[in-house]
């Protein structure tokens, strides 16, 4: 453990340490975050009417929408004097929402991404190869920033251009990597194709994470890398990777309950669930400075894992998150809406707003087809003319959505027509498995 | 001027046997055909019989079809017989945007299919070379009406 007071610590100890800080946060957002004050007047909710943690269903729920309303800084607890790092997460209209960060907030990520790396195996001796993404997106610096404060050397090496990363792992003699599991399997058979075995080398240990995957992959990463891949939680808009961590034992995912508290409600009745039962998990972070959140809706689906890990840290556990409550879906580590889409496609002459995204497994990585019908006003006589409406279609939609999704143009009325709530994604990634 | 029958065509297996199927359960019959194609799409070009109703008969069979006006050419059948009509093509600074050609077994030419970013002009421009133009009657049976108004009035 990186922090066995904490992460070991009685439940009653903890309890008692979460309902100061919850308390403490609380007050913060009442008295710093205006819409924070005017949700908890407009609910009749006062901070002195939660006593502990089980108090907090009383407070409203904290919304995406919320934080897109008050972009870019409208939710911050902290003036900008105070804040050190910025980061931010895609939304479903294009519109992100920004979280930051004081130098303390930093200091606890940092903290709470060490703590999911010693559950990996990783020490000080390592070197961890960190393959997510840098920039606004959480994950690079995230893991980088925990590889960091454990002591272990980090190579900030980024997503992308696989080759280069099999031979920095090869050469730099990596012992630990950190990035999506799709990718981490696309490492694996790049290293392959390049006549290399990264069972041979000396990496041990995945910090794997930011989309959805399954224990069939589990499998998958750990034969292809000889690894142990441990998956990692998070969400920029809480904090970032962190939040939760699996450790060796692989049941469940323990939330650093000393910074995050985790309900499960009913994502229809919104009522809190008992343990075990799946919902929708709502965050309440309980130190956070710079950008506070309380019972914010995810959206993902999870559980509490009854029982204690006999791994001995005394937090709770979430299982792996299995799906969302709306629609989003996750494509190389981009957030897509499906809405977003439609909204691209309106604006496109030649297109009808029927549209379908298709998720299929392309190798190791997931690859998404948008299936659009053209519209009736297309000359469709001319290959050149539907050649150029599928590239404006693609180069709109890569433009919209930050990241770049394969287009293709179908018959029109040819998708199907639904009574209901359009069927707009249809996911094929576990019928095919990995090829 | 000739009206080619133009169908888009997502790349799906037996998508075309269908649209032929359509076609020939309508007793409309084709002089010719031509697939496009892309890796994701394909287009079908069909010289047909009362091209109108063909038109009419996919549409209601959930294609897109559309009819598009294409030029025809009588081509001698010998060596360079299309080239000469390429090139006055050419020489005028007509863009061919693509070109088919099927055999009339009655006569002893070729038909040649040639869309052109400007027709009218390009007709005229084969006119003056000496190039002769196949008239839509001789290759199928012109209908500017859909098949319903055909059957109705007993044609």
């Amino acid at each position: 453990m990186f922090q066995p007071d904490y992460e070991a610590m009685s439940r009653k100890d903890l309890e008692a340490l979460q309902r100061e800080r919850l308390q403490d946060t609380l007050d913060r957002v009442y008295h710093r975050v205006r819409p924070y004050r005017d949700k908890f007047d407009e609910a009749g909710f006062r901070p002195e009417m939660v006593h502990s943690p089980e108090d907090l269903h009383k407070a409203p729920f904290t919304v995406k929408d919320d934080l897109r309303a008050a972009y870019p800084y409208g939710m911050f607890a902290s003036p900008m004097r105070e804040v050190v790092r910025l980061h931010a997460s895609s939304g479903t209209t294009g519109q992100v929402t920004v979280v930051g960060y004081t130098r303390a907030d930093i200091e606890r990520w940092s903290d709470l991404a060490a703590r999911a790396i010693v559950a990996a195996g990783g020490t000080p001796d390592d070197v961890v190869q960190v393959a997510y993404g840098y920039g606004l997106f959480t994950g690079g610096l995230g893991l980088h920033y925990g590889c960091e404060r454990l002591g272990a050397a980090v190579v900030p090496i980024s997503g992308g251009n696989t080759h280069r990363q099999v031979q920095v792992m090869r050469d730099f003699q990596v012992t630990g990597l950190a990035c999506t599991p799709s990718y981490a399997l696309l490492i694996g058979e790049t290293a392959l194709e390049m006549g290399m075995d990264v069972r041979e080398f000396p990496v041990r240990f995945g910090v794997l994470g930011a989309e959805p995957w399954s224990d069939n992959m589990r499998t998958q990463v750990e034969q292809i890398l000889g690894i142990t891949a441990l998956d990692i939680y998070g969400l920029s808009e809480v904090m970032g990777p962190g939040v939760a961590f699996e450790c060796e034992c692989k049941n469940g995912l323990h939330v650093n309950e000393d910074h995050f508290i985790v309900e499960i409600v009913d994502p229809d009745t919104l009522e809190p669930l008992p343990d075990g039962e799946s919902g929708e998990v709502v965050i309440t972070t309980i130190t956070k400075e710079a950008a506070p959140l309380v019972r914010y809706r995810t959206r993902d689906i999870s559980r509490i894992v009854p029982g204690t890990c006999p791994c001995g840290r005394t937090s709770r556990r979430i299982e792996r998150i299995g799906g969302r409550t709306d629609d989003m879906i996750i494509v190389r580590g981009v957030n897509v809406f499906p809405r977003q889409i439609e909204q691209v496609l309106v604006g496109i002459v030649g297109v009808a707003p029927h549209y379908q995204v298709v998720l299929t497994k392309r190798g190791a990585m997931d690859h998404a087809e948008v299936h659009v019908e053209i519209g009736p006003e297309v000359p469709f006589d001319e290959v050149k003319a539907l050649e150029n409406l599928r590239r404006t279609v693609a180069a709109e939609i890569a433009s919209a959505l930050a990241v770049s999704i394969d287009v293709k143009l179908v018959e029109p009325k040819s998708i199907q027509r639904s009574e209901g709530k359009a069927r707009r994604v249809i996911d094929l990634r576990s019928e095919g498995g990995v090829q | 001027m000739v009206e080619q029958l133009s169908v888009f065509l997502e790349n799906t297996t037996g998508r075309l046997a269908e649209l032929t199927r359509a076609l020939g359960d309508a007793g409309l019959n084709m002089r010719a055909l031509m697939v496009a194609d892309t890796s994701e799409f394909g287009v079908v070009r069909v010289i047909c019989d009362r091209p109108h109703a063909a038109a009419d008969v996919l549409e209601n069979a959930g294609f897109s079809a559309s009819l598009t006006e294409v030029i025809a050419v009588e081509v001698p059948d010998r060596p360079g017989g299309l080239a000469d009509v390429l090139e006055a093509l050419g020489h005028a600074g007509i863009n061919v945007e693509y070109a088919y050609c099927f055999v009339e077994p009655s006569a002893d030419a070729a038909i040649d299919i040639f869309r052109v970013d400007d027709p009218v002009r390009a007709a005229r421009v084969l006119a003056e070379a000496g190039i002769q133009l196949a008239n839509a009657d001789a290759l199928y049976l012109p209908d500017s009406r859909p098949l319903s108004d055909i059957v109705d009035t007993g044609v």
